[in-house]
């Protein structure tokens, strides 16, 4: 046991929390217009509360307890926290309690099904979300989890590599957003105008504590506050800053101006990217990484999306689901070995395999959460109808999902 | 010339400016105001949840015309806000006897367009 490791750990898992609420809340929440942010503020509230319960209850023992079933799924020796307690369990972390991991992975499962939130936000019903989110917790994150990051994973031990969540967290929420976007339909007069955002200073402030927490979310998946932990604080704010600039550029090039949303957005599309890789490259091939990101991103927003012409509401899909699986594969092109000797090469450093592997693991997730995204949305569709009535959806969420109003006109 | 302020429903504004484009009207002064009705502002609202003092969320467009354009003017805002559902709003129409273009010190009939 390490107390060094443990406060860092400990402190990561508060930061990670932090990204939850108020970082992604207020993220989205100035993102929607001014009859529906109370309805984001409560999403992330709420999911805060029910994901920690599930977690610990059963989610955390599907997803690293001892296989269950053929590197599939964990089996349910941890459910409530059996087994699990303040000795280290060598298998994830031999320097922490288990109980740090534990919480700090808690965090990870709390902010995922979190991210998914923005594609329907401002026409789904409170308790279709609510079971929308358990179940996607369940079938989705709990089994993609163990098989990355579980002992016995299957991915894990092809020797795919996520040290962070680009795959479990990013790529799965993002994939699964767009698929919930083409099945929920458009907000009513989405073909008609463009919806603008109700605050932008909070999406800046939201963003920037996204910012502030993924230091526990990137530097804290070290599980130690050593030399890796510092590598991959580093790559991470480097990537981050190269792609926040990035997309202000693009923009400048595109629009004539630069603009706050743009350089936000893409320093989360930098966040997101640098996530499976932070811990595996160096910091220039984080610069790289970074710039990248903000181009593809910017492309699946400003061109694919208004092609298509699907309504991710907040862009999770064009964020997230890009940015992340451009980051998986980023790993596979840029890990070195001599950043992480538990890591790999990757196909600049000699090593095609794992460029391959890296590959297979984005095409299992994409196929994976694509279709259980679907067959989850059928079914709560079929119990509760997922869409609030067009009435509700003109009136906003606020009112008429929790009877109550962000912003008075008169005192 | 007349004065003509409208009370409609807020997700109804972006309708009724299409429909004044469509006469040529495209000058306004929109804002944000509270308000209620017969029904005490309570019916319309869904679930009965109230907000405070029951008034509920208007937009007021304000719109001066001349003459040739007031009836076309009250078409076109009954046309865009127009949901049939209790709550649509009203049009008032004011006489108007001045109007002033404060750059050029225009008056009366040229300077409201």
């Amino acid at each position: 046991m390490n107390s060094g490791d443990t406060a860092w750990v400990l402190t990561s898992s508060a930061l990670v929390l932090l990204m939850t609420l108020p970082g992604l809340a207020f993220f989205y929440g100035g993102l929607v217009r001014r009859k529906n942010v109370l309805s984001i503020l409560m999403q992330c509230l709420i999911i805060l509360c029910v994901i920690t319960l599930q977690w610990v209850l059963y989610g955390y023992s599907l997803t690293f307890g001892p296989d269950a079933f053929k590197g599939i799924i964990g089996g349910l020796d941890w459910a409530g926290l059996r087994n699990v307690g303040g000795q280290p369990n060598a298998d994830y972390a031999a320097t922490i309690p288990h109980y740090a991991f534990m919480i700090f992975q808690c965090m990870f499962a709390v902010i995922t099904p979190a991210l998914i939130i923005g594609t329907y936000a401002e026409r789904i019903k409170f308790p279709a979300f609510l079971a929308f989110t358990v179940l996607w917790a369940t079938f989705v994150y709990n089994p993609l989890g163990h098989w990355v990051w579980g002992m016995g994973g299957w991915l894990k031990d092809l020797g795919a590599l996520d040290f962070a969540g680009g795959i479990v967290v990013h790529t799965s929420s993002g994939v699964s957003a767009l698929v919930l976007a083409l099945l929920i339909g458009h907000r009513i007069g989405y073909d008609r105008r463009t919806f603008t955002p109700h605050n932008l200073p909070f999406t800046v402030l939201g963003g920037a504590l996204l910012w502030f927490g993924w230091f526990g979310f990137n530097a804290g998946s070290a599980l130690a506050a050593n030399d890796l932990a510092a590598n991959a604080f580093v790559t991470t704010t480097v990537a981050t800053a190269a792609a926040g600039f990035t997309w202000a550029l693009i923009e400048w090039m595109m629009h004539k101006a630069p603009t706050a949303l743009g350089a936000i957005s893409g320093a989360v599309a930098g966040l997101v990217a640098i996530t499976p890789a932070c811990g595996f490259v160096n910091p220039m091939n984080a610069i790289f990484i970074g710039m990248i990101a903000s181009g593809l991103c910017y492309f699946a927003i400003a061109k694919v999306k208004s092609f298509f012409k699907y309504d991710d509401s907040l862009d999770v899909f064009g964020i997230h689901g890009v940015g992340g699986i451009w980051g998986t594969l980023a790993t596979g092109l840029f890990a070195e070995k001599a950043v992480n000797e538990a890591g790999a090469n990757g196909l600049l450093f000699g090593n095609a395999e794992l460029f391959l592997i890296q590959c297979m693991l984005v095409l299992v997730t994409v196929v994976f959460a694509a279709a259980m995204t679907w067959a989850i949305f059928k079914l709560v569709d079929a119990l509760m109808c997922v869409r609030v009535a067009k009435t509700e959806e003109i009136v906003g969420l606020d009112l008429t999902q929790h009877s109550e109003s962000a912003y008075t006109l008169v005192d | 010339m007349k004065y003509i302020i409208a009370i409609i429903k807020p997700h109804k504004l972006d309708d009724v400016m299409k429909t004044l484009e469509e006469i040529d009207v495209n000058l306004m002064t929109v804002s944000n105001v509270l308000g209620r009705g017969r029904q005490m502002g309570v019916t319309e609202v869904y679930r009965g949840a109230k907000e405070v003092g029951s008034l509920l969320k208007k937009v007021k467009l304000e719109i001066a015309v001349n003459e040739d354009f007031v009836e076309p003017t009250i078409q076109a805002i009954a046309k865009g806000a127009r949901t049939g559902e209790i709550g649509d709003g009203k049009i008032f129409v004011l006489d108007l006897p001045e109007v002033v273009r404060i750059r050029t010190g225009e008056r009366g009939g040229p300077a409201i367009g």
